[in-house]
């Protein structure tokens, strides 16, 4: 586990993955999200802080257009994912999202067995010709979320008898199934025991070296542990973006140095 | 003193206990300077209780035993002798009863008084024209011995409703007296009213349950009185149903069951995959403003009459598909059919299915519905693989409830189905089924103690049986999914 920001964690060589241009989000007459800049880079976890109700897991959904199964939310400027607008009329958001993989903040394995829900994703996009090929998806993806020693013995079993911290990451399990670019996490720990919080971790860690991760995280800890860079929101707007070790060493705006000191938030 | 009056009198009596033990809690605490136990409304409270409830109790079981108990003394009073030639002695009995009532009525109108009463002689008196007079009327003179029993039914009567009232009356004030010495400070009346009251509901669920084993048991007596003098054999596996009046019937119960499972069977086929995908719909994708309509507008079908449904199959849907599709194919040229009757009961079915299964799916979290998205998985997808398998169980117990509906259903299959009962494969041919049938047993002019009577009972308990084994499948269904899914 790594306690402190480490300084050999660099990103320089990394190209953009997700670029936000000028991104406003309303729900209703609400202005949620107010002229967000952001430049997400590829192989690289950037953490996203803030207090409750700042706008960071909003900012997220948008990452992916999971907001659009929400009525009222209106999304306006540009996302672009590896330089295409994802927010574009041509864009199918079913499409993208296979691209673009989400955890959520509570675990929420489908009602079916450890197989099937690793094997959901696969098969609805066709990934695998036959069935040893999905077995092999699933066995991989299983050993990639760090749990498949856990479950290889009862893959019949239901995904909902696991314990919390084994279904996260069970449904991490799931995410990487579909070969995501890029891997979304609204608060993945929130729900879980330090122990369970520490493998997480670790994964998401090791996910960095295929993926490019975003994490929605309350615990400054663990933005620092796990983040190569982090994004501070306040209040609907992104207040500072940098290197983690800048942000938690050396913050540039006050707001910042409040929040992460625990005297705003 | 009538129960009316007795029972308003029993309560006002409870009232008056309530403030009684209320006000005599609040002294004693003031008198011996000490803390009640309870708030001073419950000693009131287990006071009104006791007053009033026994009593009450007792005087539903008196007035449940009295006529039992009477009828049979008075039953043994009259002798064979005087049971016309052919007549049952239960016709005798209701003669007694009239004149009893008559002989009040006399009484009331001021014409006689209870010491000419007892001198009245059946063959003396010209008791019939008499009784005539204050509207009983009888068919026949009256034999000394009816007459005699008459009197004494009026006198126990009496005797009974008075002993009645004192019973009552004694245990009114006796329990509330008892409760009332009993108070003092430290009497727990909070825990004693609690516990009265709980044995209360627990009293009120037995009387549901107990409902439901009197209902078992008159199927059972009378279904064993059946195959007393029809042999089960001949019931369960003869394929032949035709009642005659004189005797020699046969009552195979197989075309009747087999009708009730195909028009069952036709009704589910057109209920439960246009319910699901109206509740598909309105839960998933209608917008809030369709759903606000639609949904109420579907529910009014549950609220139509099913003789409605009935009449809409006879004059609707039977000729229709009579002349448009079973007459061009050859099929047959009635106009009641299975097909009708399955038809309009499943239109009937629609919004209970579609109901039900619309709440069981909006019940799903929408954090499965999330999951799925985030996987890249359309909304038909997600629908398909992981909203509706979360619902399958609440489903399942939709689908079945509106399949013993359908067993259960009459109006519509007399009247869309007719009443031919028939085994076939032909949907356009009339068949019936075991309710219909239960009906037209049980309405005809037959004798009580015949089979063709009886058979209604054993039809009802073998319906019983089959519906009571859908409910337990249904259970069993909904436990093992829920296993796996929670």
């Amino acid at each position: 586990m790594y306690d402190a920001p480490s300084l050999e964690k660099t990103v320089d060589q990394k190209s953009t993955k997700i670029a936000a241009k000028d991104v406003q989000v309303y729900y209703g007459n609400t202005h949620a999200i107010k002229d967000v800049n952001v430049d997400l880079l590829d192989k690289t976890v950037t953490a996203f802080i803030g207090p409750s109700g700042c706008g960071k897991s909003t900012f997220l959904r948008c990452l992916n257009r999971m907001n659009d199964t929400i009525d009222v939310c209106r999304v306006e400027g540009d996302i672009l994912l590896d330089g295409e607008d994802i927010y574009d009329k041509r864009v199918d958001p079913v499409q993208l999202r296979a691209k673009v993989g989400m955890v959520f903040q509570k675990p929420n394995p489908f009602p079916k067995s450890i197989y099937d829900n690793v094997a959901y994703g696969p098969r609805i996009h066709g990934l695998a010709r036959n069935k040893a090929e999905l077995d092999e998806i699933v066995e991989k993806s299983l050993r990639r979320g760090a749990i498949w020693d856990e479950v290889k013995d009862r893959l019949d079993a239901p995904g909902t008898g696991l314990s919390g911290g084994q279904q996260q990451r069970l449904c991490i399990a799931r995410a990487v199934a579909t070969e995501p670019e890029v891997l979304l996490m609204d608060e993945p720990c929130s729900a879980l025991d330090p122990i369970a919080t520490a493998q997480v971790e670790e994964l998401i860690d090791e996910l960095r070296e295929q993926y490019s991760v975003v994490i929605v995280t309350h615990s400054m800890q663990q933005a620092a542990r796990v983040s190569q860079k982090t994004a501070f929101f306040h209040l609907g707007n992104l207040v500072e973006y940098g290197d983690t070790t800048q942000i938690f060493t050396n913050p540039v705006d006050p707001r910042t140095e409040s929040y992460i000191t625990g005297r705003i938030g | 003193m009538s129960a009316g009056i007795l029972s308003l009198i029993v309560i006002g009596l409870g009232v008056l206990g309530y403030f009684l033990g209320r006000g005599r809690a609040l002294s004693l605490a003031t008198a011996t300077g000490r803390k009640l136990h309870s708030l001073p409304g419950y000693y009131g409270q287990s006071v009104a209780l006791f007053t009033a409830v026994p009593a009450l109790l007792l005087m539903a079981a008196w007035l449940f035993l009295q006529p039992v108990l009477i009828d049979s003394r008075v039953n043994a009073m009259i002798p064979d002798s005087v049971i016309p030639e052919g007549g049952a002695r239960s016709l005798v009995m209701a003669d007694v009863r009239r004149i009893a009532d008559g002989l009040d009525a006399m009484m009331a109108d001021g014409g006689i008084s209870e010491n000419e009463l007892d001198q009245m002689r059946a063959d003396i008196t010209n008791i019939r024209s008499r009784l005539a007079n204050v509207g009983v009327a009888l068919g026949s003179d009256v034999p000394v011995a009816v007459f005699d029993a008459a009197k004494e039914m009026r006198q126990s009567s009496k005797t009974g409703a008075l002993a009645m009232t004192i019973a009552v009356l004694v245990l009114t004030l006796g329990a509330g007296g008892w409760t009332l010495m009993r108070i003092n400070t430290d009497l727990r009346a909070r825990n004693i009213s609690e516990n009265f009251v709980k044995a209360l509901l627990i009293g009120a669920s037995l009387v549901a349950i107990l409902t439901t084993v009197g209902i078992v048991s008159s199927l059972l007596f009378e279904t064993i009185n059946f195959f007393k003098i029809y042999p089960a054999k001949d019931f369960f596996f003869s394929t032949v149903w035709n009642p005659q009046f004189r005797g020699g019937s046969d009552l195979g119960i197989l075309p009747l069951l087999w009708g009730t499972f195909y028009v069952s069977l036709v009704a589910l086929l057109v209920a439960v995959p246009v319910g699901l995908m109206i509740a598909i719909y309105l839960a998933e994708y209608a917008s809030k403003h369709v759903r606000s309509v639609a949904k109420p507008a579907i529910e009014v079908l549950a609220g139509i009459p099913t003789i409605v449904y009935g009449l809409f199959a006879l004059i609707t849907v039977g000729p229709f598909l009579r002349d448009y599709i079973a007459e061009p194919l050859g099929l047959g040229s009635s106009s009641s059919s299975v097909l009708t009757a399955g038809l309009v009961m499943g239109i009937m079915l629609i919004p209970f299915v579609s109901s039900l299964s619309d709440d069981i799916i909006n019940a799903v979290p929408q954090s499965m519905r999330d999951g799925s998205y985030g996987l890249g998985a359309t909304q038909s997808e997600t629908i398909k693989q992981v909203v509706l398998p979360a619902a399958l169980p609440g489903v399942v117990g939709a689908v079945l409830l509106a399949a013993s509906r359908a067993i259960g259903e009459t109006m519509i299959v007399v009247m869309g189905a007719g009443a031919a009962a028939k085994l076939g494969l032909n949907p356009f041919e009339a068949m019936t089924t075991v309710t219909v049938k239960i009906v037209s047993q049980l309405t005809g002019d037959t004798e009580f103690a015949s089979p063709e009577t009886l058979v209604a009972f054993a039809l009802g308990l073998t319906l019983f049986v089959f519906t009571l084994g859908l409910n337990i499948l249904a259970l069993y269904i909904v436990r093992k999914y829920r296993e796996q899914y929670e």
